[in-house]
């Protein structure tokens, strides 16, 4: 059974079509990688997922449930949870804070609970706040957990925004660039914890455009260049894929040119 | 003891002020720790403050229930407004909500039952001393309590990005709305309150510069806490009092006062950063 499935969606703003035709599964259980040199419409694929922005046409579906027309936080409620290009962390709060934002939902206790400080409401703060520590050990920052979420290195605030994404409770993560501006180590242990990530039963749906990170890391791969799908597969053969490799490097032009 | 009665008699309604103001102050506190610069806290306070009064007046309800119609009445009212008007933010919110403001103090001003500029008078003087302590300590112990919850996390979530809030899974609009309803809800209370010991209102005193003053009460106060809004409100309802014998220069003295508050505390009297950073400084001196 497919996770996600896109089917024919197109995208314009205006007369600018950023994406057309766009159809992929994301299978469950896997790591799958969607790929393509900058300005791709990588991020605009995540945004319409997400329900930011409503697709001008096609259908999106968490497994089998239309997602296209849902509000934000109806989608995510479903279980999609996501991180961003430019991180977007709340910074002047803890990363315990931060953390527990994420489990709003799943914090059930009424006004009145609130009000009066009952025992229920005490152990539902509780059980988030432990929950929250222990998607921060995943990640290896609880011993920063009491600390303001700004003063995190960049690479952490990234870990930051997965543990956070992790606290809805999804099914699927869509990491959008989760690499981008690491190091090669770090790009390495990240890698480790994405993969321990998807052993925990979730699946995992990124975007990048690091080409060896996504071709260690993915099952399978999708290519988007100039919003359209040119190539879906396994590693292996996205990386032999002369469309790709043209998409990536630019034609030769000392070869036989198409007519 | 006799001095304790005479000040109480002389000062009584300027301790009331300080309570209803301090009240009026966490109300706008409420919207802008989720981020909403709305400036209709004034004239939520006047719909509570005629409201109440006219229902005592004209009906002669038993103060409880007047106070609860002046503290419902307004909160009703930002239910109804508030799912078009909180679509909008920073300025623009500003804006539409000021607008509101002088919409409703020109309703007032014109309608006959709210007796148009002469104002209402007579309104017998219910509210004692407790009643305000009373409320202003649930108001306070409410938002305590909201602040320490997934409520509180919410608003501040909201202030810092309100698009990854959405995508945790969070009803923004609805948090927005209910911050918006319940700062009403205040406003409206702290209307009522003060309409049963000033024996007189007018619609003047519900309009833009009330707007401004409430604001003012917070941001000097400070806006990252429940004490900042309360400090703030305090010394803007003393400060004008205490600076009386300087007759002619006393407002002036009065806003180079809150100049220099906001150029040199630009994050209000009370701000939990900076005084935990001077605790830390100290003990460390204490150490050295």
């Amino acid at each position: 059974m497919n996770m996600l499935s896109l089917k024919n969606v197109g995208k314009h703003f205006g007369g600018l079509s950023v994406l057309e035709d766009v159809s992929f599964e994301v299978p469950a259980g896997s790591i799958y990688g969607l790929i393509g040199p900058n300005g791709a419409g990588k991020t605009t694929v995540f945004n319409l997922i997400t329900g930011l922005i409503p697709p001008s046409s096609g259908s999106i579906a968490l497994e089998g449930r239309d997602l296209v027309g849902l509000a934000p936080h109806r989608i995510t409620r479903l279980g999609v949870a996501r991180t961003f290009q430019n991180i977007r962390i709340f910074p002047h709060m803890s990363l315990l804070e931060n953390v527990m934002v994420g489990m709003h939902r799943h914090l059930a206790y009424g006004p009145a609970a609130l009000f009066f400080n009952t025992r229920a409401c005490r152990d539902g703060e509780k059980k988030a706040k432990e929950r929250a520590f222990e998607l921060l050990s995943w990640l290896r920052l609880e011993r920063k957990a009491d600390l303001l979420a700004d003063s995190l290195s960049y690479g952490e605030q990234r870990k930051l925004e997965f543990a956070r994404a992790l606290a809805t409770e999804p099914r699927l993560l869509l990491l959008d660039e989760p690499v981008a501006g690491m190091n090669p180590s770090e790009k390495a242990e990240l890698m480790e914890e994405i993969r321990a990530i998807r052993d925990r039963g979730y699946g995992v749906f990124l975007i990048e455009h690091d080409m060896r990170f996504v071709m260690g890391l993915c099952q399978h791969i999708a290519v988007l260049n100039f919003g359209r799908i040119i190539a879906e597969g396994k590693p292996e053969a996205i990386r032999s894929n002369p469309d790709v490799i043209e998409a990536y490097l630019g034609r030769d032009d000392d070869a036989e040119t198409q007519p | 003891m006799a001095w304790l009665s005479d000040f109480w008699s002389t000062y009584n309604t300027l301790v009331y002020s300080i309570g209803v103001h301090a009240m009026l102050a966490l109300s706008i506190q409420i919207t802008l720790s989720c981020g909403l610069l709305s400036l209709a806290n004034a004239a939520f306070m006047g719909i509570g403050a005629y409201v109440s009064a006219l229902l005592t007046l004209t009906l002669g309800w038993p103060f409880p229930a007047v106070l609860a119609a002046g503290t419902l009445a307004p909160a009703l009212l930002a239910l109804l407004i508030g799912a078009p008007v909180l679509r909008l933010s920073g300025v623009y919110l500003a804006m539409a909500t000021l607008a509101f403001g002088e919409v409703v103090r020109v309703i007032v001003l014109n309608l006959e039952i709210t007796g148009g500029p002469e104002g209402l008078n007579g309104i017998p003087p219910s509210t004692e001393g407790w009643h305000i302590a009373l409320f202003l300590a649930l108001t306070v112990y409410g938002l305590v309590r909201l602040a320490r919850s997934r409520v509180g996390r919410a608003f501040e979530a909201i202030k810092e990005d309100e698009v990854a809030a959405r995508l945790m899974g969070m009803d923004v609009d609805g948090h927005k709305l209910f911050a918006f309803t319940l700062g009403a809800l205040i406003a409206g209370l702290a209307g009522a309150l003060n309409a049963h010991y000033t024996f007189f209102i007018s619609p003047r005193e519900y309009g833009f510069e009330s707007a401004v003053d409430i604001l003012t009460m917070a941001v000097l106060g400070g806006t990252s806490g429940l004490l900042g809004p309360i400090l703030g409100a305090s010394l803007l309802t003393v400060l004008p009092e205490v600076l009386r014998f300087l007759q002619d220069w006393r407002m002036a003295v009065n806003g180079a006062i809150l100049i220099l508050v906001v150029l040199f505390l630009p994050t209000g009297l009370w701000d939990p950063h900076r005084v935990r950073a001077w605790l830390r400084r100290k003990r460390r001196e204490e150490k050295a």
